[in-house]
């Protein structure tokens, strides 16, 4: 692998931790559900460029996530978006910038806790793992500052994103396993299209801040 | 040694005859692209002279203060943007062309100005001067700190240094690299009062920042002050040529052949550049002054995040 190659791949999965930040970014609907499709495309070109490099199953992981990931979930929430009638706004729990700096904190985290523990492992591995974790983080961050029940469902997308970038790093997943995950994913979104209807049917919001009143955690 | 200070003084004049044409060249790309027939390309130069000639009005309760800034605002503005590296590189004055220094140098014009604005008194002038101040509590960090990803990258803070790197075997394709690019051209986009942050060519709007701090100045003042402001614009996109696209540039050890290479390549870079610019302006609508802090944060995250990445891009090297 000459220079060049190793420089393309670390350039591609920094691009993802960026559009994960560009997620936590978004305030409007639409706009955090293209970047959702870019996350994906990022995410199946590193992929991608790496079975060029070195191992040709992980083109079908790159296809998966090309196509459930790029096309077909953001094209379904948009639907489903449209017919709630949500596309205004989200509101976030915490503003924009103090999420940023946490966010950034989180990438620091997962940077001074993955290399020193990979430390045995190859070059490449180390950045992926390093960059993947972050997104994971950034991920869990996205499912806790937003209320909306739309882009909570983004968030968890984004994490899994980062699991499949973990996973082709450590020396790629065998074929059955990469299948089952990337259909389980598609069930888990079927599953919470549905409940997201359900949740407005029966709160006439799916703003998750309904479902702790139900519980009576707060007034 | 004395052709050397003599490129290094003719780049001096260079950056100083070259700036109101550039402002030229951005208005008319920008009116051709609204389909606009634009003021000529040597009206900046025009605009100079006829307000150089024209009285100068003072306010009654106006200080020495504001009388002395246009002059130490251009003064500094012209030294930092003298001190990048435009045709050439490794000129006598490079050891001193270290971008801490011009971010310090643009900092003392900031200050200055927004001193001058506050001097008179008016409302128009307090208001300017407190939004840039906002401002720039944002954008000089997230400056300083795509500075430190580009030094730390390059092993410098000296733009000579740093150009060479680029050029250098070592530099490749780095997501560090990208980031620091994209804040550079945030900061660029904040500092020179540009499209999403403020309007350049207006005087009526109450969003306005940097016209509303010079407001009260008339004449040689005014003069003064536009000329600095086109000199700043030259300076963030000679800065960006030269560490981003380095090539052309000519070593100060080279003949005149290369001189000429690099002015000729100089000149495209910064065609191209101001060009870039005008579409991303007449792309994009303002915002409002209230979401400028957020997007000057963006630029200040993405240094940092440039930096963090650094780390994780040095292990494979």
């Amino acid at each position: 692998m000459t220079a060049l190659d190793g420089d393309i791949a670390h350039l591609l999965a920094g691009s993802l931790v960026l559009v994960s930040f560009l997620l936590l970014y978004q305030d409007r609907m639409f706009a955090l559900l293209n970047f959702f499709a870019v996350h994906a495309c990022v995410l199946a070109f590193s992929v991608g460029w790496q079975a060029l490099q070195r191992a040709p199953h992980l083109f079908i992981t790159a296809l998966i996530a090309l196509v459930f990931k790029g096309v077909i979930i953001p094209v379904a929430l948009h639907r489903i978006v449209v017919r709630l009638g949500i596309h205004r706004t989200i509101e976030t729990v915490v503003s924009i910038g103090p999420t940023m700096l946490f966010g950034m904190a989180l990438v620091a985290l997962s940077v001074v806790v993955m290399l020193p523990v990979t430390q045995s492992s190859g070059v490449f591995v180390r950045e992926d793992l390093a960059f993947a974790l972050s997104v994971v983080l950034l991920g869990f961050l996205m499912m806790v500052t937003r209320r909306n029940a739309v882009s909570q469902v983004i968030g968890f997308m984004s994490l899994e994103n980062g699991l499949v970038l973990a996973a082709t790093g450590a020396r790629g997943m065998p074929l059955v396993v990469e299948i089952s995950v990337g259909f389980s994913v598609l069930i888990a979104f079927l599953v919470v299209g549905i409940f997201l209807f359900r949740i407005r049917e029966r709160f006439d919001t799916v703003d998750l801040q309904a479902l702790d009143m139900a519980r009576g955690e707060s007034a | 040694m004395i052709r050397e200070w003599l490129t290094q003084l003719g780049q001096a004049a260079l950056v100083l005859g070259l700036a109101p044409l550039l402002s030229g060249v951005t208005r008319k790309i920008r009116a051709r692209l609204l389909r606009r027939q634009g003021p000529s390309i040597i009206q900046p130069y025009r605009d100079l002279l006829k307000l150089i000639r024209k009285e100068t009005v003072i306010a009654e309760n106006a200080s020495w203060l504001f009388r002395a800034a246009p002059y130490v605002v251009f003064g500094t503005t012209w030294v930092a943007a003298a001190l990048v590296p435009t045709f050439a590189t490794g000129l006598p004055l490079s050891a001193s062309a270290d971008l801490i220094v011009i971010v310090a140098l643009l900092g003392t014009a900031r200050f200055l100005l927004a001193l001058a604005g506050l001097d008179v008194g008016t409302s128009f002038g307090g208001i300017g001067s407190s939004r840039e101040m906002m401002f720039a509590s944002l954008a000089e960090p997230a400056m300083l700190m795509a500075v430190f990803t580009l030094s730390l990258f390059a092993g410098s803070t000296e733009l000579s240094s740093i150009s060479a790197y680029m050029l250098g075997p070592h530099a490749g394709l780095s997501i560090s690299l990208a980031l620091a690019l994209v804040a550079l051209v945030i900061v660029s986009l904040g500092e020179n009062a540009r499209i999403p942050v403020d309007n350049p060519a207006t005087h009526l709007e109450l969003t306005m920042v940097h016209e509303a701090m010079i407001l009260e100045y008339s004449g040689r003042h005014l003069a003064v002050i536009e000329a600095a402001a086109s000199l700043k614009l030259l300076l963030y996109l000679s800065l960006i040529a030269c560490v981003f696209i380095p090539w052309g540039t000519a070593p100060s050890t080279d003949g005149t052949v290369a001189y000429a290479i690099g002015l000729g390549a100089y000149a495209v870079k910064l065609a191209g550049l101001g060009f870039l610019l005008v579409v991303f302006e007449t792309a994009i609508a303002k915002m409002r002054v209230f979401r400028v802090p957020e997007f000057l944060g963006v630029a200040l995250m993405l240094g940092l995040l440039g930096t963090i990445m650094l780390f994780v891009s040095r292990i494979s090297r």
